[in-house]
């Protein structure tokens, strides 16, 4: 129980010790080898910069344009992910049907797609939204495919043997069974969406984080676009732990949570 | 139908002639044939063969899992299918247990124990109440809250078993439901079983390759014979209940259990 504990607490303590330890190797590698404060500025100049960002309303205004990109670029995956997906693992016949151009699109680097977007959008939030929404859909709808086409023959034969409803076959065990796939695609999904929508940014537009990054590059502000970065790490951190939480709340039985938990 | 005047001479479950075919396109396979057995009302009839003989199948298609391919299952003097369905409210009359548990990870033992009576609409309170006290007969009082992932595998083996008693069924198929359980584990919940289709008053259908269990649960012991299988001899097993421990020491029972041994090793 002790060592349980332990195990569950540890990631609290290491996590700041590691920051802690990289914050000082950084430091003491720009006195030691005199590194030009562009190519890369020391904590105490980047954490000044920081601090002076969070006080200008400026920057939350492009960190709340970043995350509405984000989170409705995401919010659309999810819902085109999850009919796709669940058509998909429903019909062997469309999935087949469909495969080669399924892979195809997952090959195409999609990134390269967003000059196409900027010229069809507009430098505005609209070509951001599908370049995160595009490549959020694949991790989402491959996994609920997976996790339709993986509901349990054994948990599928006790459902038959009672009689019950597709209604109540899909209520009480494709839905709850297909679930924790929907999770891992949208943990998958955030991370990806918020890639989009700063690799949109930094190609087109006049808002958002990302274009932020691009001016400090303009300016040569290094410790400036490194705070940015910052912001940008904590937006992600943010988003990915908010789907982290949500899915900690609705499958609290499944294995990815409770070992999570550190409880075995 | 064959419904006579007098209940108790209705057999609860009759196997008119099954036959069972699986056709690939390798060919196909005749999984069982001409299978004729009439099990009485509160009969304990385990079937025992060798890998692959189509006990399994037969039990499959006995629960409406899958079609006869000829012959006809009735319950109670009803028929199962009704065309190409299976008519529910003869299946309803079945409770199943698996080899595998099959639980639902996302619901505690009780829903677990509960999801027959929640298909069928039954209300919050009275299927909990319901469930409790079947937790409660197959040893598992104390556990209602707990979810599958905290069980061993006995444990979750029991609550397969409540479940499938849930609606109070009256057949109660089972698909060689201790299977996967070692030795010791699987020899206290033989006991609870026979106590549990006592106290439940069920018909119970056995599938099994342990001649020992089959004997020492069985009112009858099927031997099914493989390619195709059928049934090569019904044996009577006429041992007072309840068994004990003891009871396999006797020369009654062992003699059964060679016999039974001997006709399984002639196949070869």
């Amino acid at each position: 129980m002790g060592q349980d504990r332990f195990v569950k607490l540890l990631p609290w303590f290491s996590t700041p010790v590691v920051i802690v330890l990289l914050v000082v190797a950084w430091e003491l590698f720009i006195r030691a080898f005199g590194v030009s404060e562009f190519v890369l500025p020391s904590p105490g100049t980047v954490l000044v910069s920081l601090v002076a960002l969070v006080q200008d309303p400026e920057t939350w205004h492009h960190a709340a344009i970043t995350a509405t990109e984000a989170i409705t670029g995401f919010l659309a995956a999810v819902v085109l992910g999850v009919a796709t997906g669940v058509a998909l693992g429903k019909s062997a016949l469309l999935e087949r049907a469909l495969r080669p151009m399924i892979i195809a699109a997952q090959v195409v680097p999609k990134v390269a797609l967003i000059p196409l977007f900027v010229i069809w959008f507009g430098f505005g939030l609209t070509s951001k939204i599908i370049m995160a929404a595009m490549l959020a859909f694949f991790p989402i709808m491959l996994n609920v495919l997976l996790g339709v086409r993986s509901v349990d023959p054994g948990q599928r034969d006790v459902m038959r043997s009672l009689t019950a409803s597709r209604w109540n076959t899909f209520r009480h065990l494709e839905f709850k069974s297909t679930l924790p796939y929907v999770f891992t695609g949208m943990e998958v999904g955030i991370v990806f969406a918020i890639i989009g929508t700063i690799v949109g940014e930094y190609l087109g537009g006049s808002e958002g984080l990302g274009y932020l990054v691009v001016v400090s590059l303009n300016q040569l502000d290094g410790p400036q676009l490194f705070a940015v970065i910052v912001l940008l790490a904590s937006l992600g951190l943010l988003l990915y732990f908010a789907i982290n939480g949500l899915k900690r709340l609705v499958i609290p039985w499944h294995e990815s949570v409770y070992s999570q938990n550190g409880v075995t | 139908m064959t419904d006579t005047d007098d209940p108790t001479r209705t057999p609860e479950l009759e196997l008119r002639g099954i036959g069972k075919e699986f056709r690939s396109r390798s060919g196909s396979t005749h999984a069982l044939s001409d299978i004729k057995l009439s099990i009485d009302r509160r009969e304990f009839v385990s079937v025992i063969g060798r890998s692959g003989c189509g006990k399994t199948t037969l039990l499959r298609v006995i629960a409406g899992l899958t079609g006869p391919t000829s012959g006809e299952v009735v319950i109670g003097g009803r028929s199962l299918w009704r065309g190409k369905k299976v008519d529910s409210e003869v299946a309803g009359r079945f409770g199943v247990v698996f080899q595998d548990a099959n639980l639902f990870p996302w619901y505690t033992v009780l829903d677990n124990i509960a999801l027959p009576l929640t298909l069928r609409g039954t209300d919050r309170a009275r299927r909990h109440a319901r469930a409790a006290e079947l937790a409660e007969l197959v040893g598992l009082g104390g556990f209602e809250r707990s979810y599958p992932r905290e069980l061993s595998g006995g444990m979750r083996q029991r609550v397969a078993i409540a479940r499938a008693l849930s609606y109070q069924p009256k057949v109660l198929l089972m698909d060689e439901p201790f299977g996967a359980l070692d030795a010791m584990t699987r020899e206290r919940m033989n006991l609870e079983l026979q106590r549990i289709a006592q106290t439940t008053e069920a018909t119970v259908v056995f599938v099994t390759h342990d001649i020992t269990e089959a004997v020492f649960l069985s009112d009858r012991v099927v031997h099914l014979s493989p390619r195709p299988g059928r049934i090569r001899q019904v044996r009577g097993v006429d041992i007072p209940r309840p068994r004990d421990r003891d009871a396999q020491s006797e020369p009654e029972f062992q003699r059964i259990v060679r016999e039974l041994r001997h006709a399984l090793d002639e196949e070869g």
